[in-house]
């Protein structure tokens, strides 16, 4: 089991490094930031010393090596527009972010579970139709119709909850089920689909002859065993979700995260700003990746043994 | 005589329209070992599931009947029971050991926790009570180290031993009435005539009214005190064993008893071949040996170890063993599904060992392989007239435009009709599809055919069939044959010489006759005396 962490971990690192690496020669590719940031009115003599003052000037790999030293030394450098630290400004965004997801999160899985379990268990009844039919149309609608929808209902015509910003617990309520429509639909339906598999397994007969109430048959032999399909399937949709998924919930609601400020340093060329939330992003899908890797682990002994 | 633990009177079971069970009846008593026995199909199944009220959940229902349970003066009938009643008797006074010990323990729960969940269910022990109980329970069906087992998952133990899990399961609460259905079909013979010995001698022990689901009427004659005979959902004959083996009256009784493999119901003579097919000179391979940059250097497993054989045109040899002692392994080898990690083999005349990728293709059409479960070796949405073609196709033996009516006859010669072509392999039954999976290696006009296990899934009698199409081709088209099985009885039936094989080596060869009368080998002697035998 532990040789199964470290190995986790250690490919962890190895993602890692490639990403940061990416980013570096992505920035690169879209030319001189100079440019950018100096419009046209400046003399050739001015624009030569802020090249060598940028260190531009340096070969691709003294850059590199430069670029390295900073990252792993926790130095990202200041914002364009602010001239802050970027690091300040990202976490200062990444807090109420991971808030959000957080709560989708948990309301999905609040949700969808239990859902899924009933489908899978009344699937030839009117239950199981009905679940499916929810869960369908939570995945066939974007989440930004679902958050529109929502203002309309309950911001615009009803008045119950505040649109802006994250100040208060009833913030919360739209984003989230705005971010949870999706998810909800999707993974209603992965729970459905693997409580099917297991319903028809050998052990869930063996479990009801034991005498063991049908409840418990499906929680405890039944679930355990579902979650292992079930843990892959979260964790790549949560990962989804952290890379890209709220950016359009987060500017409908004026949310102070992330996605929000990614966007807008794009809009405006703040270079440092956008590739240090593009590596907050990366570490954090990679983290999630890890977490699952590991738990699912823990949930299936077989992986353990083959893995460890 | 007491009155019965169980007494079924007229049940009835329906699957949808079909009458799966058609007015069964039979009483068990105390102490008793009753076999029902039948071909699958014939509702034996249905029957068990029905005592213990989870045929609902096959999507079953008894239609008519009575299943009185008693034996200590109350009598309930279990049609009538409810919910909650059932609960307390499933698992507590009747409990069931299923035929298949591989998939019917909880793959992610530990041992000792499957086996503790029954006293802390029935017996309302706290955990740590019910683990010291299961480690007990484990002792009692002879698992060996008991305590150690408590803490491994199903995956680590032998076929053998999760059933013996099961069997610990199903009497930690010592109950009245045992159900048994196939316990054992799904094990090798050595195993076999183990689990029979414990299950006989734990019923001396706690008392046990048992009912035994089987097919194999040499396990029948192991076991059982008294013999229903299932046909078709009906009851064709209910005998005491030793007057159903001395005297069967039903013809149905007969024939599943010819059916059955028997030790020393003579072998083919040697058919006039000439050449050697396949020749194996040392062969070794080994498993799970790594070397890497992230991974630990691991020495690996030595699975076949240097095994020499051969096999002349026309002939069939015989190898058997138990499982996991290297037989498909050396199968795969020879073929190269797996590489060898030393010797040679040399197929027609051509080494094999060492070839390059298109002559070792071109090699590999002149040996087929049938495999085990003829369920998973046949791709569900393909047609029969693609499925069996696809080696040809493969070779460039025949053009599209050929391809049905090669189909048709492959099918024709194994005995199927020609318009099941358009079929899907899901329509087939087992044996059919075993026939299928013959064609399909035919297909590629093979001078060799490895059989693994290829029978040991179906019933006797089908199996029966099967080998006898073997026998057949083999005649007609001078085919040779590697013969693979755990069952040496079934080996005989159809073998010239026999190769014992007993942790990857083999340790015993001969023509057929002197290996079973004249065993050389310990090995070879415990395999035979293993067999269930007929004679009563």
């Amino acid at each position: 089991m532990l040789t199964y962490v470290l190995r986790t971990l250690l490919r962890m690192a190895i993602t890692l490094f490639v990403i940061v690496t990416l980013v570096f020669f992505a920035t690169r590719l879209s030319g001189n930031p100079v440019d950018f940031v100096l419009g046209d009115g400046i003399t050739q003599e001015d624009r030569q010393l802020l090249i060598a003052y940028y260190g531009l000037d340096s070969s691709i790999g003294t850059q590199y090596w430069r670029y390295l030293v900073s990252v792993f030394s926790g130095e990202f450098g200041l914002s364009f527009l602010e001239r802050r630290p970027v690091a300040d400004i990202v976490m200062e965004r990444a807090w109420p972010s991971l808030k959000l997801l957080l709560s989708a999160v948990s309301f999905t899985l609040l949700v969808s579970v239990p859902l899924g379990i009933l489908a899978a268990i009344y699937r030839t009844s009117v239950i199981g139709s009905v679940v499916m039919v929810i869960a369908f149309l939570g995945y066939a609608v974007p989440a930004f119709i679902i958050g529109i929808l929502l203002v309309l209902i309950f911001a615009y015509t009803l008045n119950w909850l505040p649109v802006v910003g994250d100040g208060s617990a009833l913030h919360f309520i739209m984003p989230t089920l705005a971010i949870s429509g999706t998810l909800v639909a999707a993974i209603t339906r992965f729970t459905r689909n693997a409580m099917l598999d297991v319903l028809s397994q050998d052990y869930m007969r063996t479990a009801r002859a034991k005498g063991l109430p049908e409840w418990l048959v499906i929680l405890k032999h039944g679930l355990r065993n579902a979650s292992i399909t079930l843990l892959s399937v979260i964790g790549l949709q949560i990962a989804g979700l952290a890379a890209a998924g709220s950016v359009v919930v987060e500017s409908i609601f004026a949310w102070p995260g992330i996605g929000d400020l990614l966007v807008r340093s794009a809009i405006l060329r703040d270079y440092p700003v956008l590739q240090f939330g593009v590596l907050s992003v990366a570490v954090a899908v990679i983290v999630i990746n890890a977490v699952i890797d590991i738990s699912y682990a823990y949930a299936d002994p077989r992986i353990r043994l083959a893995k460890g | 005589m007491t009155e019965p633990v169980l007494d079924v009177r007229g049940l009835r079971i329906c699957f949808g329209s079909h009458e799966a069970v058609k007015g069964l009846s039979f009483a068990i008593h105390a102490r008793e070992t009753l076999a029902l026995v039948g071909e699958s199909g014939s509702g034996k199944s249905a029957t068990a599931l029905s005592i213990l009220r989870l045929i609902e959940r096959e999507g079953g229902a008894i239609t008519a009947g009575e299943m009185l349970f008693g034996g200590d003066g109350t009598v309930r009938d279990l049609r009538n029971l409810g919910d909650g009643e059932l609960t307390k008797l499933r698992g507590c006074d009747i409990s069931m050991v299923f035929q298949e010990p591989m998939t019917s323990l909880n793959p992610v729960m530990k041992i000792g926790d499957q086996v503790a969940e029954v006293f802390i269910r029935h017996q309302k022990l706290d955990r740590a009570a019910a683990l010291k109980a299961a480690g007990g329970m484990l002792e009692q069906v002879r698992i060996p180290d008991p305590l150690r087992r408590l803490g491994q998952y199903p995956h680590e133990l032998s076929g053998g031993l999760r059933q013996r899990v099961m069997i610990a399961m199903a009497l930690a609460c010592r109950p009245k009435l045992l159900i048994c259905d196939e316990p054992t079909t799904a094990l090798d013979v050595t195993t076999q005539a183990e689990i029979l010995t414990l299950i006989k001698g734990l019923q001396a022990e706690i008392g046990m009214g048992v009912l035994f689901i089987t097919h194999d009427m040499g396990v029948v004659a192991e076991i059982a005190d008294r013999v229903v005979v299932l046909k078709d959902g009906e009851k064709v004959e209910e005998a005491s064993a030793d007057d159903l083996f001395r005297r069967p009256q039903a013809p149905y009784t007969r024939q599943l008893m010819a059916a059955a493999p028997r030790l020393g119901s003579g072998s083919e003579t040697r058919a006039p071949g000439s050449g050697t097919v396949l020749e194996v000179d040392r062969l070794s391979t080994r498993f799970g040996a790594r070397s890497g940059l992230f991974k630990r250097k691991r020495e690996g497993v030595l699975a076949v170890k240097g095994v020499s054989l051969t096999v002349a045109q026309g002939e069939t040899l015989g190898l058997v063993g138990e499982s996991g002692c290297g037989k498909s392994t050396l199968a795969r080898s020879i073929l190269r599904l797996v590489e060898p990690e030393s010797g040679s083999i040399r197929l027609n005349g051509k080494a094999l060992t060492q070839t390059s990728r298109p002559a070792l293709r071109e090699s590999r059409r002149e040996a087929q392989m049938v495999f085990q479960d003829p369920y998973a070796s046949l791709n569900p949405r393909l047609p029969v007239h693609e499925l069996i073609t696809e080696p040809a196709r493969i070779h460039g033996l025949v053009s599209r435009r050929d391809q049905k009516d090669l189909a048709a006859q492959l099918v024709e010669k194994v005995g199927l009709e020609r318009d099941s072509i358009f079929r899907f392999p899901h329509q087939f039954s087992g044996g059919q599809r075993q026939r299928l999976c013959i064609a399909r290696a035919l297909s590629a006009g093979p001078k060799l055919i490895i059989a693994d296990e290829a029978v040991s899934a179906l019933d006797v009698s089908i199996a029966r069939q099967v080998t006898d199409l073997m026998l057949e081709l083999q005649r007609t088209d001078g085919l040779s044959f590697l013969f693979i099985s755990h069952d040496i009885a079934v080996v005989e039936r159809v073998s010239h010489r026999i190769a014992v094989m007993y942790n990857g080596e083999i340790v015993e060869t001969g023509p057929t006759s002197q290996v079973l009368n004249h065993p050389v080998h310990a090995y070879t002697r415990q395999l035979l005396s293993a067999v269930p035998s007929l004679r009563h």
